[in-house]
């Protein structure tokens, strides 16, 4: 049968339409292809490069935090292992049903679990990706911790865990020389680029060492390249590089000694140093009432913070360098110092004192109402005679005053690597004109001769101060022994030079001898305070700081005592001193708030702080460098104490 | 072969003999194909036949098994279930309407049994075969009349409609182009054409407010991926990123990192061509589209070679759809199209899509082997 020819035609028409239908279908693979150029020949490398950053994903692995330790080894700050409970919720099946609310009521059967954590596990649980491990219960004691790896086959999920975290195994009384660490600030993040900072555990030195040597205790962060999928789950890792741990610092305080100090002050407010006069460490640093660093760690609450702040005692306040208080007489040496020095008092030339002054139209006093009658320089600081001193400033005019103020390291800081170090002040007459607008007055001169007026110094100051007396080397004060590598060589720069301040030997000798007298001699103003003991002696000076002034017309009917006053009115104790007397090795300062009288509050203090210092003089003892990394000797008997 | 249609109703011809005369190239090409998504399948699994592959292979063995089936059985019965098959699908599509399962949050499976049937495939075949028993009783003239035209496109539309509503926007689009593609084949007036892509245009706005919200919000990404970077554009971003990172040569079998860290959504399925591009590179993409661009011209071919006009639309009809399978998936991957739930035939992992590919090659093969049988204008019952 021929072919229909009602069909030719729609042949011809489904020929011709095939034909446009497949060139049009050419034409949009036309385009797939052209694509297919672009992507994958065109852009290829570049979507190579997105396609890596895609993969590989950059962790940080945290560096052990460097410890601080005492000179004899005694951990101050350590990282202390934080027994942690972690729950991964796609691991949470029972019966193979994810749970997390069942998991944690199994776990709160073997650890007590409060509502307030379950609450927190709960909700974080579902606000991350269900691989994520979620924080339940930090903290445990190993107890607890035990209970829980015993009990992990009842525990899908939950994964125990050992974190790190920083702890002060002594606590309060080294919260102002170690510090604390807390979270990083975003102030802090802007300051710094190390990565670490960004970690939201991350903890940060923020007071004391720990803020101020942090680069060198917080190490340097390893990366560990690792693979993970579009969840970021991790699938392998594939390069490592550890990073470095932090270092250990090794600061010159004795622990021991430090605690002995700062329970000297139990109730009261104040600040003690002791330096080592021979190489300027720093053996204790107290500032009392002190702070429990630990509270910081993991961010401290309300009402420990409300606390810590409104207490009278200021207990935040490192008293030791950011005190600032009049010296009082412990001045007095620098003022009979500097008479020697310029020539102006010949040691034995004697100031009568009947109790009072006038220069002018004002009256000034000495605090022996009676007066002492006639003082030569010994018998001056003996006595503690305001006279004899008001006589020598006024001979010796300000500017000398203070420059010898400043040879003996009173005026700027000390430099000790603390935060809120004060530089404390020693008036002259340039910086009466500077600050005020007025000239210096004669006057001022004169009440600066016994450590009053504008005069303010910190206690660690002092204890400069007194060593510098004790020695007449410029004691520089130091409060790191060593850090990191350094701990190896540490015994090596125990003898640090001492640079001589070129003071007349025989006219220390004169300072010394009045000293000694103040603690040792029937009459002295401390001898209460002397130190008892084989081989033992202190020299020593007492201070009390005037807080509020005292009106003519107070002392006109007597003044009141200290003891009627309230606590804010009272004057301030003050004690510095030295020992052995003969062959010095340390210098003390004492300072009490508000303690009223130098010679009953500061004196008795310091004499038991040196006492101990005396007694652990190690004479031959070794620090740490010399002891921890050279078990064998052979580095030279370094007996530094 | 003259003896062959000496009568009006040539005798039948013998099993083996059609068996013979099978076109070995496209059953070839079909094969590789397959071949393609079984290593692919394999590489998603990691190096492991299970859970895809192996699956797929058997699916793939049912698949070839009605291949050879659909192609042996003569088309003049093809015909005469062209409209019994429409209806039942019709019908189907209606039943998921009201009793349909939730899958994937669209209305697309009737669970029969152990079998989740998904009529908009059976439709797929089913309007390919209605219309082109439609139009091979008509002659060039009748198509273009007006209520001639009536029926064929309540055909497409209702069930596009039904489709759209489930909402299934890739196989709706397919049943949509696929109909009026054989509409244009069968000679339909050009002003019917030019009419329509107007009408087509200005309906755009009218449609916009039938799309589900999902729907809207793939054009919208697709317009502006950057709207969206880690919703919908994501994947999108990601996809391009996977095929870019083939590069030429392609980072070798296994080793693409994108699809195996998961970075690729629903890798086995509609991103299986990503995951090729990306481990093969420009030379893998590349020779899978041209594996397609040969099934189909040898489907071209046999639609030209037919004598039967229906024979011709319903290979027609199968390339288009094909074609269009293909080519949306393509250029979906490859952020051309918006994303439509459209997968790469015989690649993807998936049975109902398997069987409807298969099913339609099947009718290709037939009208391949019965190239020379003359369909009578009204099929009556044949068998």
């Amino acid at each position: 049968m021929p072919k229909d020819v009602r069909d030719t035609a729609r042949q011809a028409v489904f020929t011709r339409r095939a034909a446009i239908a497949s060139l049009g279908a050419m034409g949009l693979f036309g385009t797939v292809f052209w694509r297919l150029y672009g992507l994958q020949v065109q852009q290829g490398a570049e979507f190579g490069i997105l396609a890596e950053e895609n993969r590989v994903n950059l962790r940080l692995l945290v560096p052990q935090r460097g410890r601080i330790i005492d000179r004899f080894g005694v951990e101050l700050a350590a990282n202390r292992q934080n027994f942690r409970v972690l729950l991964v919720p796609e691991d949470a099946r029972n019966e193979g049903v994810s749970n997390v609310e069942e998991a944690l009521n199994v776990l709160s059967e073997i650890v007590e679990l409060s509502d307030y954590r379950r609450r927190r596990a709960l909700r974080d649980a579902s606000r991350n990706r269900p691989f994520v491990p979620i924080t339940v219960k930090e903290n445990l004691d190993w107890e607890e911790f035990a209970r829980v790896n015993i009990n992990l086959p009842d525990l899908p999920g939950i994964v125990p865990d050992v974190g790190q975290t920083r702890y002060y195994p002594i606590g309060e009384h080294f919260a102002h020389i170690v510090g604390h660490v807390g979270r990083v600030t975003e102030e802090e993040q802007l300051d710094d680029e190390d990565p670490l900072l960004r970690l939201p555990d991350f903890r940060i030195g923020k007071l004391g060492i720990e803020r101020e040597l942090d680069l060198r205790l917080r190490g340097q962060a390893g990366t560990s390249q690792v693979e993970v999928n579009a969840v970021g789950r991790v699938i392998r890792e594939l390069q490592r590089f550890e990073g470095t741990p932090g270092e250990d610092v090794v600061l010159t305080i004795d622990e021991e000694l430090q605690r002995f100090a700062a329970a000297q002050f139990e109730g009261e407010s104040g600040a003690a140093s002791v330096i080592d006069v021979r190489n300027g460490d720093i053996l204790a640093l107290v500032s009392e009432p002190g702070f429990d660093p630990n509270l910081f760690t993991f961010g401290i609450s309300e009402s420990d913070w409300a606390e810590l702040r409104d207490n009278e005692l200021n207990p935040m306040v490192n008293k030791a360098i950011a005190g600032q208080y009049p010296p009082g007489s412990t001045f007095k040496m620098a003022v009979a110092l500097a008479a020697l020095e310029a020539g102006v008092m010949p040691p034995h030339e004697t100031v009568f004192c009947n109790g009072h002054i006038t220069l002018g139209n004002r009256d000034f006093h000495c605090w022996r109402r009676r007066g002492h009658g006639a003082m030569n320089m010994r018998n001056g600081i003996k006595n503690s005679c305001d006279i004899y001193f008001y006589e020598a400033a006024r001979r010796l005019g300000i500017d000398r005053i203070a420059a010898m103020a400043e040879r003996l390291g009173l005026g700027y800081p000390t430099g000790v690597p603390l935060p809120g170090e004060r530089s404390g002040l020693v008036p002259t007459s340039g910086w009466k004109i500077a600050t005020y607008g007025t000239s210096w007055q004669q006057g001022e001169t004169l009440i600066t001769g016994i450590g009053q007026g504008f005069l303010l110094t910190t206690p660690l100051q002092l204890a400069v101060m007194v060593a510098r007396l004790a020695t007449g080397n410029e004691v520089l004060p130091r409060l790191v022994r060593a850090a990191g590598h350094d701990v190896e060589q540490a015994s090596t720069n125990v003898a640090l030079p001492q640079m001589p301040l070129g003071i007349d030997p025989a006219h220390l000798a004169i300072i010394h001898d009045g000293m000694n007298a103040v603690v040792n001699e029937v009459g002295g103003t401390a001898t209460r305070s002397a130190v008892l003991g084989e081989g033992m002696s202190m020299a020593g000076k007492t201070g009390t700081a005037q807080v509020r002034n005292i009106s003519s017309s107070e002392r006109e009917s007597g003044v009141v005592r200290n003891e009627d006053l309230p606590w804010r009115l009272r004057d301030h104790a003050l004690f510095v001193g030295f020992g052995p007397v003969e062959a010095p090795k340390y210098a003390v300062s004492v300072v009490v708030e508000h303690g009223s009288s130098g010679s009953g509050a500061a004196g008795p203090r310091a004499r038991d702080i040196m006492q101990r210092a005396l007694e652990r003089d190690p004479g031959g003892r070794a620090a740490i460098g010399n002891m921890a990394l050279f078990p064998v000797g052979g580095t030279g008997g370094g007996s530094d104490g | 072969m003259a003896e062959s249609y000496s009568a009006s109703n040539p005798p039948r011809r013998s099993l083996l003999s059609k068996v013979a005369d099978l076109n070995w190239g496209l059953l070839f090409l079909v094969c590789l194909v397959a071949t393609v998504g079984f290593a692919m399948l394999y590489s998603v699994a990691d190096g492991n036949w299970d859970p895809w592959a192996s699956r797929q292979m058997i699916r793939f063995a049912v698949g070839l098994a009605v291949l050879l089936v659909v192609a042996v059985v003569d088309l003049r019965v093809w015909m005469s279930l062209a409209y019994p098959a429409y209806a039942a699908a019709l019908l189907l599509l209606v039943g998921v309407e009201v009793a349909g399962e939730i899958g994937m949050g669209a209305q697309r499976w009737l669970a029969l049994g152990p079998i989740n049937l998904q009529p908009s495939e059976l439709m797929k075949i089913a309007l390919v075969l209605a219309l082109a028993r439609y139009f091979h009783s008509m002659t060039l003239d009748e198509v273009s009349r007006p209520v001639r035209l009536i029926i064929p496109f309540l055909m497409i539309l209702i069930p596009v409609a039904l489709v759209v509503k489930q909402p299934d926007l890739g196989t709706s689009l397919l049943l949509l182009a696929g109909g009026f593609g054989i509409v244009f084949l069968a000679g339909i007036n050009w002003w019917y054409i030019f009419g329509g892509v107007a009408a087509g245009l200005a309906a755009i706005p009218i449609g916009w407010q039938f799309l589900a919200d999902y729907q809207k919000n793939r054009v919208l990404t697709f317009l502006s991926p950057e709207r969206d970077p880690l919703g919908t554009g994501y994947h999108i971003l990601q996809s391009k990123i996977a095929i870019g990172a083939g590069g030429v040569f392609g980072q070798g079998f296994m080793q693409g990192t994108q699809s195996h860290l998961n970075f690729l959504p629903e890798k086995q399925t509609d991103f299986i061509f990503t995951m090729l591009s990306e481990e093969f590179g420009l030379a893998g993409s590349m020779g899978l589209l041209s594996l397609y661009i040969a099934i189909l011209a040898i489907g071209v071919l046999t639609a030209l070679r037919a004598r039967a006009h229906f024979g011709r639309l319903v290979a027609m009809g199968v390339c288009i759809t094909l074609f269009l399978y293909v080519f949306i998936n393509a250029a979906m991957v490859m952020g051309l199209v918006p994303v439509v739930g459209v997968p790469m035939p015989l690649v993807s992992y998936g049975g109902t899509s398997m069987m409807t590919i298969m099913f339609g090659f099947g009718l290709l093969m037939s009208v391949h082997v019965h190239r020379d049988v003359d369909v009578p204008r009204h099929a009556g019952a044949f068998w």
